[in-house]
């Protein structure tokens, strides 16, 4: 024992034992989230058992999904208010499970714990279902008859097939609705926005002749009205669209037995998942995590998708990639190529390096009051003074949050840049050089094409470094919920003022900011999901290439 | 050089009558000219890039340093122009002056009763109003309520008293701004008697606020009478009486000279002949107690007394020179006491003037030898001192911005001055110091920046955050450093080359891991499972080196034959499944722990002994950062000990040492400077992290270092605040201090951690 431990080995073994935790917290971490973020769109069993006093007999019947289970001692349940059998003494350990129950609008609470002591067996009911539905969360309950203007149109064997076939007519009619409502009406108050920044434009200008004034300002009023009539058209269809999907109704009873009604447009989603198949709960699931990656979001974002957000991160990286690139290579270039070497440079070269260890928060407060107010408010005062005092690019915005971004991620490119012009060998450098090019020739001829690969390794850490940023963005162009993507069909197409969602900062709003942190939770996973496998397929993608550089690099240099 | 090939029709038949296959000499030239010139563009355009990038670099330290500056730019009192106070006669005299909030009309009241506005551009008058004067009535005090009410209070030799509230109508004719202002009088149209005896009042003190009108006297014989003013309005009749309750209060030794009531009505304090301010309680008219006194001076009088915006502070001014602060301090008995609070600069002259400023805790003062000073309590500080006139200063009015200030000589002169004084209110004692703020018992560092009303005095100390960011990057360090360090020497040199390849990357994985995600864990999952199992994380530390310890020591036990299933260099593989057993179990324990040990439940026993114990806390915010920081510090320190040359380490092995003696004494000695740059780097990160703690921490702004509790950090504290501060307010610029704090902060530590590197780098080679 004495002489095993004079050799050390104790020491080494814990050394040994600290790669190991690290190494199980980082795949630990990892599998918690795909394992919570996956699991959510499986269709999870319902069950239905009672609960109650175990003596005076069970009561009230409770239908849902078990979310997760609690083992506490008694001291600990009885603090924390639980009822829990006097028999039981201190030394007790009590189980209880958390169900999320749905049903918001019947009984008000959603999730809810229940103490194992005072449950009956739990049954899996084949006919339970889940409605998802656009407004109030998930239904529990099982289906009793379809009503369509009031008459029973379904009932008993047929009933689940007629009512798919509906949900699907009401998704269609959700569909047309929404499209009405964002693009053709968008389009006209638009354009109505742009008639009124007209006639204000024109009042204001003190040239215009009285009668030519006029003249405009009857004209604007014409198309005004001509505007007036087209949403009037507009409206009247959405309101025979809106009837429509009011048309069908699904009576179907909760836990307790009560009956409900449930308009079938407001279901987006109805399955029976304990007399599912595992085949069809595949098929399923795929439906749900698409609907999830690719659905806008519901009910102050802790239901639906996240497509926005993905649309964000992806338009306001891009457009930071497109200013970073050029300007960080061009600077590495400079810094390796051109610029006198001497102290100088060495500590300019160690204070780019350092920025990129500076705090993220620090670049949003440049960001903020240089970007926003600074250049955005003279932007205002230049080109948008009819708007004014309600900002265009005064306020936080998609470009200021790339710019800000570009900035915190220059040191990135520049550095991995760098590493890569300085790891091509001197004597191709040379050679071109003794064959007659100039410099500039030899550079981008010779020496940039052969750092493109640490170009592009520098590039894709800074995409990933800007795409799991959140605290600069806070305060320089995310919000948490975007009425209009910044891409789309009306000019200027790009709309480079407009806010934008992004992943992370979805993440830290539905996880924190939001009323029912019970229902977000699965949806926080999700979503932290899918943002870490972007960001780790990034990385994977520059690891790999800066691997392969340096393998081609060694054997040219031997 | 692909150019300068050229294409076959333009070769030139050579004189020989062989087709030359060379470009001639004006072609070489034009080629070679093009090619400078492209070398040219090169060279200047990426030069220009270069050079504008680093600018743009360099901007974030200069823009943040020109956000930050103006806080600690003095004041200027900037003299514009000089005309004789309006409105006051010779025979007459000024008893009060007012400003308001455009700059636009200044208001004069005189002993007469006249109320003058006048524009303060050039003294020209606008209106003259007269204030309710008793018939063969004279003046004998006046007072004026706290700044912003515009209250003004006459007292007469008859006993009466008038009151008048200075109100201004703003309209926009033309698009023009016009100011119409007016004289209301809240307690009716006649004097009102307060005194029913008729005697002189000598000194009167007056405070108007949504609760009422208080009015304090002193007559001539030295009584003192406080009559409180209700205004009722029938909700029938729409007609408003007025409720007027009039007690004396007990008298003390001395002569009254000033009286102050404060806006909620609970204080009144009378300054006396000899140097002393005496204090009542009147919360209860009924009952008003006398509270004692407090000596200001002994060598002479107060002369002026005055309260500052949100009547909690006063500031006594006496004959000679001194300006000091007083409050009410709870005491534990629960009375209240008039403490003395600060000193502000020494006065040459008797103090003849100190006006509050209006929306903030700052003051104007003015002494008998003409010189006019600019303090501010919360600061500390005095902005601005300087002789204004030759002889006394008698009056000083200060508009409601801040901007202007209308000072007046004892020959009736006025000067009308522009006052810059943007930020008084920060001062390095302020951020950094202990500030004693109103209503504290005693000097503290308080964080706490905004409140509903203007009367709050804003707490802006930075050390509660600095020290909040230092606790959480020390927890997170106390976490991280063991962790990663071992895992760097481990990987570098006793791991075997297979499992270094996988290792390495995997963990470096965790650097580009955005730290939202960590925060949200941190904080949905992390907090409520140490909270659920809290016996378990204490038992894990106890029990994971003692597990793996003793399994190491079974192992060596082994057989030969089954330890050569796994050789030398897959020990880390080896403790995964012990690892992952110990961790299972403890968790598992945990409740049975609870129940041994602690009663039950933890974390009642822990609030039972006295230890606060919030749900996100300090243990969190460790594990969570310290996740986030292991990465960095493994990297580094792992290439440092990686790249200590092979043959230092294979000439102790070969001097018969054995492979952790050659660590002990050779690895780490030469790799030490790495490993601690690294530690550096990753002390930068835990400093700079913003979303982890925001996600985290319960975010309160306190100051101590208990791992059960919260704290806010700098960086969390920014992103919190910035977005709902007023752009170029005090608040917008700490905010932007705290962001240079933070940069220099981070910048220092890695600029440090980087030269070492530097300097490894060289030793090694020099090796």
């Amino acid at each position: 024992m004495k002489q095993w431990y004079k050799s050390g080995a104790p020491w080494i073994w814990l050394n040994a034992g600290a790669v190991a935790i690290s190494v199980i917290m980082v795949v630990g971490l990892i599998g918690l989230i795909a394992v919570r973020g996956l699991s959510h769109f499986w269709p999870a069993e319902i069950v239905e058992f009672q609960v109650g006093d175990p003596e005076l007999g069970l009561g009230q019947m409770v239908v849902g999904e078990h979310v997760r289970s609690q083992t506490i001692p008694v001291q600990v349940a009885r603090d924390a208010g639980i009822a829990v059998p006097p028999e039981l003494g201190e030394g007790d350990l009590v189980t209880r499970h958390l169900i999320k129950q749905g049903n918001r609008d019947v009984t008000g609470r959603d999730f809810a714990w229940y103490p194992e002591l005072q449950m009956s067996e739990w049954q899996t009911p084949p006919d339970a279902m889940v409605l998802e539905r656009r407004e109030w969360g998930d239904f529990f309950g099982y289906p009793l008859r379809l009503l369509e203007n009031g008459e029973v149109v379904a009932e008993g064997e047929g009933l689940w097939d007629e009512l798919q076939a509906r949900i699907v007519r009401g998704n269609e009619l959700f569909r047309e609705i929404r499209r009405i409502e964002r693009r053709d009406v968008g389009v006209i108050s638009e354009r109505m926005e742009a008639l009124r920044l007209q006639q204000r434009g024109l009042q204001r200008d003190p040239d215009i002749a009285p009668e030519a004034l006029a003249d405009e300002l009857e004209r604007i009023e014409g198309e005004g009205a001509s505007l007036q009539a087209e949403f009037q058209v507009l409206r009247e269809e959405l309101d025979v669209l809106r009837q429509a999907s009011r048309r069908d109704v699904l009576v179907a009873s909760v836990a307790g037995g009560e009956e409900v009604e449930i308009s079938v447009g407001e279901i987006v989603r109805a399955v029976q998942p304990n007399s599912m198949s595992l085949g069809a709960k595949a098929a399923a699931y795929v439906q749900q995590f698409w609907a999830f990656v690719s659905g806008e979001p519901r009910e102050a974002n802790t239901a639906g998708g996240i497509f926005p957000a993905i649309f964000g991160t992806v338009t306001m990286v891009l457009l930071m990639s497109l200013i970073v690139s050029p300007f960080g290579v061009l600077a590495a270039i400079y810094l390796r190529e051109y610029a006198k070497q001497g102290p100088l440079l060495k500590l300019i070269r160690i204070s780019v390096y350092n920025l990129a260890g500076v705090p993220s928060i620090v670049y949003g407060v440049f960001g903020l009051g240089f970007f926003v107010y600074t250049l955005g408010g003279s932007l205002d005062e230049l080109f948008y003074s009819d708007r004014l005092p309600s900002p265009t690019f005064g306020s936080p915005a998609l470009i200021w949050a790339s710019l800000t971004l570009a900035l915190l991620t220059l040191p990135v490119v520049i550095v991995s840049t760098e590493e890569g012009l300085a790891r091509i060998p001197s004597s191709v450098r040379q050679g071109s050089l003794a064959l007659g090019a100039t410099k500039s020739e030899t550079l981008w001829k010779v020496v940039v094409p052969l750092a493109t690969p640490a170009m592009m390794t520098g590039m894709i850490l800074a995409i990933a470094r800007a795409a799991g940023e959140v605290a600069p963005l806070m305060l320089v162009g995310v919000v948490k919920l975007a009425p209009t993507l910044p891409v789309d069909g009306s000019f200027p197409f790009v709309h480079l003022d407009r806010q934008i969602m992004h992943l992370g900062f979805h993440i830290y709003d539905v996880g924190f900011q939001s009323p029912n942190v019970e229902a977000a939770r699965p949806l926080v996973y999700a979503t932290a999901l899918v943002l870490v496998i972007l960001i780790i397929v990034l990385n994977m993608t520059a690891i790999s290439i800066r691997n392969r550089l340096r393998e081609r690099y060694r054997a040219a240099s031997d | 050089m692909n150019d300068i090939s050229q294409s076959p029709q333009r070769r030139q038949i050579a004189p020989g009558g062989r087709r030359s296959l060379l470009p001639s000499p004006e072609q070489r030239e034009r080629l070679r000219k093009r090619r400078a010139f492209k070398d040219h563009v090169s060279r200047y355009g990426i030069g220009i890039a270069g050079i504008g990038v680093v600018a743009a670099l360099a901007m974030i330290f200069v823009y943040l340093f020109s956000e930050v500056a103006p806080l600690f730019r003095s004041a200027t009192v900037d003299p514009q122009a000089s005309y004789s106070v309006p409105g006051v006669d010779a025979d007459d005299e000024l008893v009060h002056l007012s400003l308001e909030r455009y700059n636009q009309l200044g208001t004069s009241f005189s002993q007469l009763g006249n109320v003058t506005f006048f524009e303060a551009e050039d003294g020209a008058i606008r209106t003259q109003l007269a204030l309710p004067i008793p018939e063969q009535a004279t003046t004998t005090a006046v007072a004026t309520a706290v700044a912003n009410a515009n209250a003004v209070a006459y007292g007469f030799d008859n006993g009466q008293v008038s009151l008048g509230v200075l109100e201004y109508a703003l309209s926009y004719p033309d698009n023009l701004r016009h100011i119409e202002p007016d004289l209301a009088l809240p307690l009716g149209d006649e004097p009102i008697t307060l005194d029913e005896q008729g005697r002189a009042i000598e000194v009167l003190g007056v405070q108007v606020s949504d609760r009422g009108t208080y009015i304090a006297a002193a007559t001539e014989d030295g009584e003192l009478l406080l009559a409180s003013f209700q205004r009722r309005e029938n909700l029938m009749t729409g007609e408003v009486s007025i409720e007027q309750d009039t007690v004396t209060l007990p008298a003390f030794d001395g002569e009254p000279r000033q009286i102050l009531i404060d806006g909620r009505f609970r204080h009144l304090y009378v300054g006396d002949d000899a140097g002393r301010i005496h204090h009542y309680d009147i919360g209860n008219l009924d009952s008003v107690d006398y509270l004692g006194a407090v000596q200001v001076t002994d060598q002479g009088q107060v002369t002026r007394l005055a309260y500052l915006n949100g009547t909690v502070s006063i500031i006594a001014g006496t004959s000679d020179g001194q300006v000091r602060q007083y409050f009410p301090v709870r005491q534990s008995s629960g009375q209240h006491s008039l403490e003395h609070i600060r000193d502000f600069a020494r006065y040459q002259g008797a103090i003849t003037h100190i006006e509050p400023e209006y929306n903030r805790h700052g003051f104007l003062v003015g002494d008998d030898q003409g010189y006019l000073g600019i303090h501010h309590t919360t600061a500390g500080q005095d902005v601005f001192q300087a002789r204004m006139t030759e002889g006394p200063l008698s009056r000083i009015a200060v508009s409601p911005v801040n901007t202007m200030a209308l000072i007046v000589d004892d020959q009736r002169q006025l000067q009308r001055a522009e006052v810059q004084n943007r930020h008084p209110d920060i001062s390095l004692s302020s951020l950094w110091g202990k500030v004693w703020y109103e209503g504290r018992s005693e000097p503290r560092y308080i964080w706490q920046s905004t409140a509903s009303t203007d009367a709050f005095e804003p707490k802006m100390s930075l050390m509660p955050l600095t020290v909040g960011t230092l606790k959480a990057a020390f927890y997170a360090m106390l976490f991280a450093t063991p962790l990663a360090l071992m895992g760097a020497v481990y990987t570098a040199y006793f791991m075997t080359p297979k499992l270094r390849g996988k290792v390495k990357p995997t963990i470096e994985i965790m650097e580009a891991l955005p730290t939202v995600i960590l925060g949200f864990l941190a904080g949905l999952w992390l907090a409520p499972f140490i909270e659920g199992s809290l016996p378990a994380v204490f038992s894990v530390l106890l029990l994971m080196p003692l597990a793996m310890l003793a399994f190491a020591y079974a192992w060596s036990r082994l057989p030969e034959r089954i330890r050569r299933l796994a050789p030398e260099g897959w020990e880390a593989a080896l403790l995964v499944p012990v690892i992952l057993l110990v961790g299972w179990f403890c968790v598992a324990m945990s409740p049975h722990l609870e129940i041994w040990l602690f009663d039950g439940n933890m974390r009642q026993w822990l609030t039972d002994i006295g230890i606060v114990y919030d749900q996100r806390n300090a243990l969190v915010v460790g594990i969570a950062m310290g996740f986030a920081v292991i990465p960095t510090i493994f990297s580094i320190a792992e290439d440092a000990v990686f790249n200590v040359p092979r043959h230092l380490t294979q000439g102790s092995l070969a001097l018969g040492a054995t492979r952790w003696q050659t660590v002990l004494g050779v690895v780490l000695p030469t790799a030490s400077p790495g490993m601690f740059s690294a530690v550096m780097m990753g002390f930068g990160r835990a400093v700079g992290e913003t979303m982890i703690v925001l996600m985290a921490t319960g975010n309160s702004p306190i100051m101590n270092f208990n791992i059960f509790e919260g704290m806010r950090t700098l960086s969390a504290n920014i992103a919190v605040e910035l977005t709902e501060t007023a752009v170029g307010s005090s608040h917008f610029r700490v905010l932007f201090l705290a962001a240079l704090v933070l940069l220099a902060m981070t910048f220092v530590v890695n600029t440090l951690a980087e030269i070492i590197r530097q300097r490894l780098r060289k030793r090694y080679s020099s090796l």
